[in-house]
């Protein structure tokens, strides 16, 4: 078992890589500095992300989903933000290139879905403009043929009638189509990853769907790696290949979408499927998960989760249990788990040995 | 069969659905239609041009010179003889007056509002956009600013620069610079904190374009409403001014000016005393009023 847990050869290869990945964020961790305190908002996040692939991360609000994903595009400001650890995306190596390079990334290789689609347009400009405004940035061409690039993008993302909603403001759009304008713009110049942060969240339900459906069509058809941020589950088991647990700026539970949605090992995976609506009969209540996440100024010590975990014991709180991943990539940060026949195995009785705590 | 001509069956196709595609749209574009079914707004700012272009044609329109005294006709009511508007303590013709004086009065209106705005705009951007401590050295200076009321700090610094046009223009300049670099800087870090500034920036964009294609643009049209609100103001600040001898120094015309040097004739001719003051009225309630509708045309929802 203390093979198993080796955190040194497991920790840096989540699921076995045989081959380079595209995308390999390693020991990423964030922080805010203010005079007043420092919020540790990402703290050592790993994974790997192959060409044409959809990891969804997925958490409640405050996990550190948005922000691990906006330091992908160096989004946040300079002067209060720490980045360690190492992001690294086709051959740039996102912590170290340069203001100028990282411009040229942002856009044609990195690109961006906003949650809000009504704020994430300019109110002053029409569609067609915000559209050619960004190809342009990224390719030598005229406001003419920018335009009819705007134009082929719109129907590309299934706008009706696109010749007219090429000149028209983000007001006069429905919330559903200024998404489509949004994922329009973010696939301007064939990005080849494409983050996105709760794109649908935003939107009612019958929308959402349509705009998933379009999202991983497109994703399909152009080859794009995906990451996409969410907390409904039920977006994620439509759209992943991969699907990472978030919980207080760390990893969790990460695996292949199936495993973690049919076989969730982590207490808190188990809990966030148990509280979702599913086919529970009609008079019983909805299990929720009783407590606040952790305040990211001072994160507990042992397991973030420990806290709201109904199966923790005193061993949890000591350390916060290193990653222990089956043979199959399923990765799980909880001391209760095992590996039993290369699969895991959670197990409530379970105490780690060499740090479990004897009654006094 | 035959008689039916080919193409009069309208077969709807894909590229006839949309809107006529022959008008590129803008923002000003945008504004402008809505402008143009504000009848209330259209008169004040056809009352406008008509001030500014008497203004402007003054020495041909003026009947007389504003400056020629005459002892005999002092004073005389509205309508006496050649007098259309009658004349004032020195028998000068009031109609020429007030047509030069608007000249006067208009360029402080609206010359120290368009410096302040390019100023204290320019600031408050600045301030807004950067944040940290390049705000806080801005905008504490222009606390400074703000602690006195406008009025007392307009007399302040006219009485120690001394009177003249220049001075009066400095004075409302420096008067008016905070205000308009509080509303740009509330705008812009209100702007900055939009997702699109965000989405501009993931799209690749630099700070100087964003700055100026995005920031710049949605900051204008609060700043570009508030300091049309302030062009009565400074006018009435003016005027004030030059109610004190603060300002442009007789004979010159300016509506301040006059309203000052006929208070006295109040009660002999009360009417031809209030005329400088009306045109102040006029000018002021004619800019409030622009700026309203301008405000509202200005205002896309979001």
């Amino acid at each position: 078992m203390n093979e198993m847990r080796s955190p040194d050869t497991l920790a840096s290869e989540p699921h076995g890589a045989t081959v380079e990945p595209y995308v390999r964020v390693k020991d990423l961790t964030v922080r805010f500095v203010s005079r007043e305190a420092t919020v540790k908002a990402v703290n050592g996040v790993s994974f790997d992300l192959d060409k044409g692939q959809v990891l969804c991360v997925i958490g409640e609000s405050g996990s550190g989903k948005s922000v691990m994903m906006r330091s992908l595009l160096r989004l946040h400001p300079k002067k209060r933000t720490v980045i360690e650890g190492s992001m690294r995306v086709g051959a740039d190596e996102i912590t170290s290139v340069s203001d100028k390079k990282m411009s040229e990334l942002r856009g044609s290789t990195i690109s961006m879905i906003f949650q809000e689609p009504m704020t994430a347009l300019d109110p002053l400009y029409t569609i067609g403009d915000q559209i050619a405004e960004t190809v342009m940035r990224h390719e030598k061409i005229d406001r003419d043929a920018a335009w009819k690039r705007a134009l082929e993008l719109l129907e590309l993302v299934r706008v009706p009638s696109p010749e007219r909603r090429l000149k028209a403001f983000p007001h006069e759009l429905s919330g559903g189509l200024r998404q489509r304008a949004m994922i329009a713009v973010a696939l301007s110049c064939r990005p080849s990853i494409l983050l996105a942060d709760e794109p649908t969240t935003a939107l009612d339900a019958s929308v959402q769907i349509q705009v998933l459906v379009l999202l991983r069509k497109l994703q399909r058809e152009m080859g794009m790696s995906m990451i996409f941020v969410t907390h409904d589950l039920g977006v994620a088991a439509q759209i992943a290949d991969k699907v990472a647990v978030m919980y207080a700026g760390r990893i969790i539970e990460y695996g292949e979408a199936r495993d973690v949605l049919m076989h969730p090992q982590h207490p808190y995976t188990k809990a966030m499927l148990s509280s979702t609506v599913k086919d529970q009969d009609k008079g019983k209540p909805l299990e929720a998960i009783a407590g606040t996440p952790p305040d990211l100024r001072a994160l507990p010590d042992g397991c973030s989760f420990a806290p709201r975990c109904k199966y923790a014991g005193p061993d949890c709180k000591v350390a916060m249990p290193d990653p222990l991943i089956d043979g199959r990539g399923h990765m799980v940060r909880c001391s209760k788990v095992r590996v039993m026949g290369g699969l895991l195995m959670f197990d409530e009785g379970m105490a780690r040995p060499e740090t479990a705590l004897e009654p006094a | 069969m035959t008689d039916i001509p080919a193409g009069a069956i309208p077969v709807p196709t894909p590229a006839t659905q949309g809107a006529p595609a022959s008008k590129v749209r803008s923002y000003w574009g945008s504004v402008w239609n809505r402008l143009r079914y504000d009848p209330v707004t259209l008169f004040f700012l056809a009352v406008i041009i008509l001030i500014v272009l008497s203004a402007i044609f003054a020495p041909w329109l003026a009947p007389m010179d504003p400056e020629k005294s005459s002892m005999a006709n002092r004073l005389r009511p509205i309508g006496y003889k050649k007098y259309l508007l009658g004349t004032d303590e020195q028998g000068r013709d009031m109609l020429s007056r007030l047509l030069w004086g608007g000249r006067i009065s208009l360029m402080m209106g609206i010359l120290p509002v368009l410096f302040a705005t390019l100023i204290g705009g320019a600031f408050g951007v600045v301030a807004g956009y950067y944040g940290g401590k390049v705000n806080m050295v801005i905008m504490r200076t222009m606390d400074i600013f703000f602690a006195f009321p406008s009025v007392l700090l307009a007399v302040a610094i006219a009485g120690s620069l001394g009177g003249g046009i220049f001075n009066q223009m400095l004075t409302l300049t420096v008067v008016l610079i905070p205000p308009i670099c509080r509303v740009a800087e509330t705008a812009t870090s209100q702007v900055r904190s939009l997702d699109f500034v965000d989405a501009a920036r993931a799209s690749g964009a630099s700070t100087v374009s964003i700055l100026f294609t995005h920031v710049l643009i949605n900051v204008l049209s609060p700043v570009l409403v508030y300091s049309s609100t302030l062009v009565s103001i400074s006018i009435i600040l003016a005027s004030g001014l030059s109610f004190l001898g603060l300002g442009v120094s007789p004979p010159t015309a300016d509506w301040g000016l006059m309203l000052s040097t006929l208070r006295q004739a109040i009660y002999v001719q009360p009417l031809v005393t209030a005329l400088p003051g009306i045109a102040i009225l006029i000018t002021s309630i004619a800019f409030n009023l622009v700026s309203d509708g301008l405000r509202q045309a200005m205002d896309v929802k979001t």
